[in-house]
């Protein structure tokens, strides 16, 4: 059998594997994060939250009401995104204009609610989500073989950060967001509705994170905790990346994810904190992170 | 004299707990240039922020073609016909030349006042070869005329243009001159915020001289020769 570094190469490449999948979600949850706090100036710790949110959605919209996954994944991010507006327009429209800890304590504030009351109806003894029939099973490629459901997840989340990307990046709607997180006062005086475009924006990355979190409820035990245990990582991400950049933040999500998966391997002990390790190597050597802006 | 376009009554703005607009009264007729000119920190700057709904505590009455705007939203302003040119230019980095230009949304397609892109080109030729370039990459010149151009395509009628002379070569404070005139000859109304008396002199009809917050004199163009020594000394140039 093939080795790599004294590991079975069919080990790491599972794990690489892992990490990929990992990785995906990380961007995701990334840009969402990064694009909420380039326009809105807010610091949503709610966002873990509100992929949890999405899959446990996704968990009742199949129990009791029998929609199976493919309807969660479309329905799911546009009830998640209502959710979110309705946030906003409530909660968070009061606190712009404030410092960034308001924002940081009001979202942290909503996450020990919303953990709370899934809490009461859920339990947190972990609840489980099938695979959908048609991702079951594996792909051969010869020298390893692939769950198709993970490929999957790797495929629907980057096709999606990458739409993502190209609307911010190549539409005049995106031009009109990007122009919006430097100067929103400008912008809403060349005749834009920018607190309009504000609310949308959150629903857009609250749908992001909750559609991270239909494609990761068939991997893993639901629980209430699912969302602030990653939301910590993906902080990390985002401050390695460097805030407001889209593509910083995919790539990151990426290779975060990776590294992780490579550590799990190598050194399993720093599998949990590698990311944070690098997160203090970049800001010592590149306080706005790798991809951010002066 | 033509219909009123732009009104301010009485107002008063702030700049958090500073109170810099001490009651503004200042109007302006269609089709009409008007210059704002006033020593620094007279709060010339701060009447185009108060009509323009950007600062965040005004008092008064501010009108717009007739209609009451005193508390409306800068992108309701925006899309009754009001163009703003910031002082500080406003533009954007992470957006090229062409996209900034595009930016400002189309907001009064049937105003007639719509000046097509071909022909924006023409006025400003250097935007149509950086069209590409990341905005904050242009010269000062061009940033200007891109800041001015922008909002030349909106169906905006009326332009709030701040300092746009202000640390510039001679050779492109003319060309903002023949802009000027090419604009009034359209129709637009114009009002400038101007250090620069020398470039405001010839262009407007109309100086709102501004102190401590208030208007305190108007000037016709007819009566500029003979009041011009009165003028420099106020300026203090």
């Amino acid at each position: 059998m093939t080795e790599i570094f004294g590991v079975p190469a069919q080990v790491l490449y599972g794990q690489l594997l892992l990490g990929l999948v990992n990785g995906s979600f990380y961007a995701l949850l990334s840009l969402g994060l990064s694009v909420i706090f380039g326009l809105l100036n807010i610091v949503n710790f709610a966002h873990g939250t509100m992929y949890m949110v999405g899959a446990f959605l996704a968990y009742v919209l199949l129990s009791p009401l029998g929609l199976n996954y493919w309807w969660a994944l479309a329905l799911v991010p546009v009830l998640a995104a209502g959710i979110g507006i309705f946030i906003e327009r409530t909660v968070l429209k009061r606190i712009y204009g404030l410092d960034n800890i308001y924002g940081l304590l009001v979202t942290f504030a909503l996450t020990m609610i919303i953990e709370g009351v899934v809490r009461v109806y859920f339990g947190v003894s972990g609840l489980r989500y099938p695979v959908p029939q048609a991702l079951t099973g594996m792909l051969d490629l010869g020298f390893m073989r692939l769950p198709i459901y993970r490929v999957w997840v790797i495929v629907a989340a980057l096709g999606l950060c990458l739409l993502t990307w190209a609307i911010i990046e190549r539409t005049r709607l995106g031009a009109t967001l990007r122009a919006g997180t430097e100067n929103p006062k400008l912008v809403q005086a060349f005749g834009v509705n920018v607190p309009m475009l504000v609310t949308l924006v959150f629903g857009w990355g609250v749908g992001l994170a909750a559609f991270a979190g239909v494609l990761a409820a068939p991997l893993m035990q639901l629980t209430p905790q699912i969302g602030h245990s990653i939301i910590i990582t993906v902080f990390g991400v985002v401050v390695i990346g460097g805030m407001g950049s889209i593509l910083g933040s995919i790539l990151t999500g990426l290779a975060l994810g990776l590294l992780e998966g490579v550590a799990k391997v190598y050194y399993p002990e720093a599998s949990s904190t590698v990311i944070f390790v690098v997160m203090i190597l970049v800001l010592l050597v590149r306080p706005h992170g790798l991809f951010g802006k002066q | 004299m033509s219909e009123t376009v732009l009104s301010l009554k009485n107002v008063n703005g702030w700049y958090g707990e500073s109170h810099v607009l001490h009651g503004v009264d200042l109007d302006v007729s269609r089709g009409e240039v008007v210059s704002l000119i006033g020593r620094n920190g007279a709060g010339r700057t701060t009447i185009l922020r108060a009509i323009m709904g950007l600062l965040e505590r005004r008092e008064g009455r501010i009108e717009l073609k007739g209609r009451d705007v005193s508390s409306a939203a800068p992108h309701r302003l925006a899309r009754a016909g009001l163009g703003y040119c910031p002082e500080e230019r406003g533009i954007f980095s992470t957006l090229t030349c062409e996209e900034n230009l595009l930016l400002p949304p189309v907001t009064r397609a049937g105003s007639g006042m719509i000046v097509p892109l071909s022909e924006i080109y023409e006025m400003f030729p250097n935007l149509a070869e950086r069209a590409r370039s990341p905005g904050t990459r242009l010269s000062g010149g061009e940033q200007q005329m891109l800041a001015i151009a922008r909002i030349l395509r909106t169906g905006a009628d009326i332009l709030l243009l701040d300092e746009i002379s202000e640390g510039l070569a001679p050779v492109i404070v003319q060309t903002l001159a023949r802009v000027i005139r090419e604009l009034k000859s359209r129709g637009f109304t114009i009002v400038m915020v101007e250090q620069n008396f020398r470039f405001a002199a010839p262009l407007a009809d109309r100086f709102f001289i501004i102190e401590h917050g208030r208007v305190i004199d108007v000037v016709q163009q007819s009566d500029l020769a003979q009041r011009m020594d009165e003028i420099r000394r106020f300026l203090g140039v």
